[in-house]
């Protein structure tokens, strides 16, 4: 574990007053330094990046102008936070899109030592905006952070990196050594490297691994019972998330509602991948249709669907791409914004290879705890992996038209329904609506497969985005 | 009104299949062997009594009753 400590004094930047003031009249004065957003909101996180090529103190302050941070000894700043951000209406951008300002205060009534972490780990092989942000906006993530852990009296900031994650951990572990030497950085902050896995983000599962070392999910019959490792309550959030609450804390509530919709403001960060010529992430507006995202990518093929929401996510097919990427709009067609992850599917890809490929994949990463996750997800793999071999023509009496197999599709869905919220994370239930999408979006697929023509092209699109996933930066 | 709830703690739970066998009424078993059992499920106060000693006999003691 690296660790960046410092006992620096706080710097107020703020005052609760201020605070309160900006909360209640931000109109239009409090844009300090951000002459340079742009207007339609998409340069919120990345602009100081995209206007320096630096992801250095001094220009981040240059930028963004001044965190705002409680006084030494002042009190109430934790409901004015949660009260500020409630505001803005700011939503957790780690998948659960749960309000951020519902944990803040659910944190601040819960005991009175407490542990910030900040969840930078991204087990979506698809996903790559957390680090993206991580290496070209570190200070504005650490601001959220500390503002969040000084408010709320925690007194332990811990910012997690995947194992495999060496220059996001570098450009973190530089950041915070930055501050170090200057007057921010009221709470310690350190560096954690928990397994790249994809499961190690799951909320309880990292706070298992900071605890005895292993990143498994734990069972909780109660989730209103926060977290906790010994007497510290744990307050889990996305580095995203954080770097919003650092922006909102500047500019105010209603600055961070210029941007998005009245239901889902402000902005996100959106990791777009497969047929497109531009992988990579782009900060978007909550409400821009997907279709328009994608398109801003360069798809290389006709875009037959798209994965939103990552391998735990849902399929739309062609009807429902102008979807506005915000949660309601996305709810009424089974889907969510998730960690803002959006896959291209051209259309002479097969749609059930597509499937069965990610329900092995997630399947084998399923944490191995819980039988209907151990024993449902690969039967689940292998009957997808059976509908997409499925070449043999179907006789006259095939019922599911699945040749060899007439029990196949019966069977599938039992499986899919059986699995459905019988783990002690909610690892099942993403891949059942993946899989469930995917068939839905999928039926000529699924059809041509059970009638034994073959298909065209089963090659996989949706590879991993990690590669590409700085490709924005040009 | 307080009544006797069940749920299993999956990560506990080995498929010994007990708690199916003494309440086959509130408690199935998948495919695999695993019992089907919605979180929090409500024992019918007739059975409360086998209800507590699935809770004993579980060898996992995944079986969790909770009053409310
Ligand atoms: S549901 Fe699956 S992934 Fe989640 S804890 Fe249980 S076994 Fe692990
Ligand atoms: S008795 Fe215990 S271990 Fe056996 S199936 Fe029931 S809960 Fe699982």
């Amino acid at each position: 574990m690296t660790t960046a400590t410092t006992s620096a004094a706080p710097r107020g930047a703020a005052t609760p007053a201020r605070l309160a003031e900006r909360r209640l009249a931000p109109a239009t004065g409090h844009a300090p330094a951000a002459g340079s957003e742009r207007r339609d909101g998409t340069t919120r996180l990345l602009g100081a990046w995209q206007a320096h090529q630096s992801a250095r103190l001094a220009e981040h302050l240059a930028h963004h102008g001044p965190p705002v941070l409680p006084p030494p000894r002042a009190c109430g700043w934790a409901d004015l936070l949660a009260r500020l951000v409630a505001d803005a209406g700011l939503t957790g951008r780690g998948g659960a899109g749960f309000p951020t300002s519902a944990k803040l205060a659910a944190a601040a009534r819960a005991g009175e030592r407490r542990w910030l972490v900040v969840d930078g780990l991204e087990g979506e092989p698809e996903s790559a905006k957390d680090r993206v942000l991580l290496q070209c906006a570190p200070h504005l993530v650490l601001d959220g952070a500390e503002l969040v852990a000084a408010a709320l009296g925690a007194d332990r900031i811990t910012v997690c990196v995947a194992a495999d994650q060496g220059a996001t951990a570098t450009a973190v572990h530089r950041a915070a050594t930055e501050r170090e030497r200057t007057a921010l950085a009221p709470v310690p902050v350190e560096l954690a490297r928990p397994p790249a896995r994809f499961l190690a983000g799951e909320e309880s599962a990292l706070v298992n691994w900071l605890r005895c070392g292993t990143a498994l999910p734990t069972f909780r019959p109660d989730k209103a019972v926060p977290l906790a490792i010994g007497r510290r309550t744990m307050l889990v959030h996305n580095a995203e998330t954080l770097a919003h609450v650092a922006l909102v804390a500047r500019h105010g509530a209603k600055w961070f509602r210029h941007a998005g919709t009245a239901d889902a403001p402000g902005t996100t960060l959106v990791t777009v991948s497969g047929a497109v010529a531009r992988p990579g992430v782009v900060e978007v507006e909550l409400g821009t249709p997907i279709d328009t995202i994608v398109a801003a990518a360069k798809p290389t093929a006709t875009v037959h669907a798209v994965l939103v929401g990552g391998r735990g996510g849902t399929w739309l097919g062609t009807n429902d791409m102008g979807t506005p990427l915000a949660p309601r709009a996305l709810r009424e067609r089974g889907a969510a914004v998730g960690a803002g992850i959006l896959v291209a599917l051209p259309a002479e890809a097969c749609g059930v290879a597509e499937i069965a490929r990610m329900a092995t994949a997630m399947a084998a990463e399923s944490a191995g705890q819980c039988g209907p996750c151990v024993f449902g997800l690969p039967a689940i793999a292998d009957d997808l992996r059976r509908l997409a071999a499925a070449a043999a023509p179907s006789g006259p009496g095939s019922r599911s038209g699945i040749g060899a197999d007439p029990d196949l599709g019966t069977r599938l869905q039992r499986r899919l329904g059986a699995v459905t919220g019988r783990g002690a994370c909610r690892h099942p239930d993403g891949v059942v609506r993946m899989v469930r999408s995917g068939l839905a979006v999928f039926a000529d697929d699924v059809a041509r497969h059970g009638t034994g023509r073959p298909c065209t092209a089963a090659t996989p699109v949706a590879g991993p985005a990690r590669d590409a996933a700085t490709r924005w930066q040009t | 009104m307080s009544e006797l709830r069940l749920t299993v703690d999956p990560v506990a739970c080995d498929a010994f299949g007990f708690c199916a066998e003494l309440l086959p009424e509130i408690v199935g078993l998948d495919e695999w062997g695993y019992p089907v059992v919605a979180p929090g499920e409500a024992v019918p106060p007739h059975l409360a009594k086998l209800a507590r000693q699935a809770a004993r006999s579980c060898p996992r003691q995944a079986v969790i009753l909770t009053v409310g």
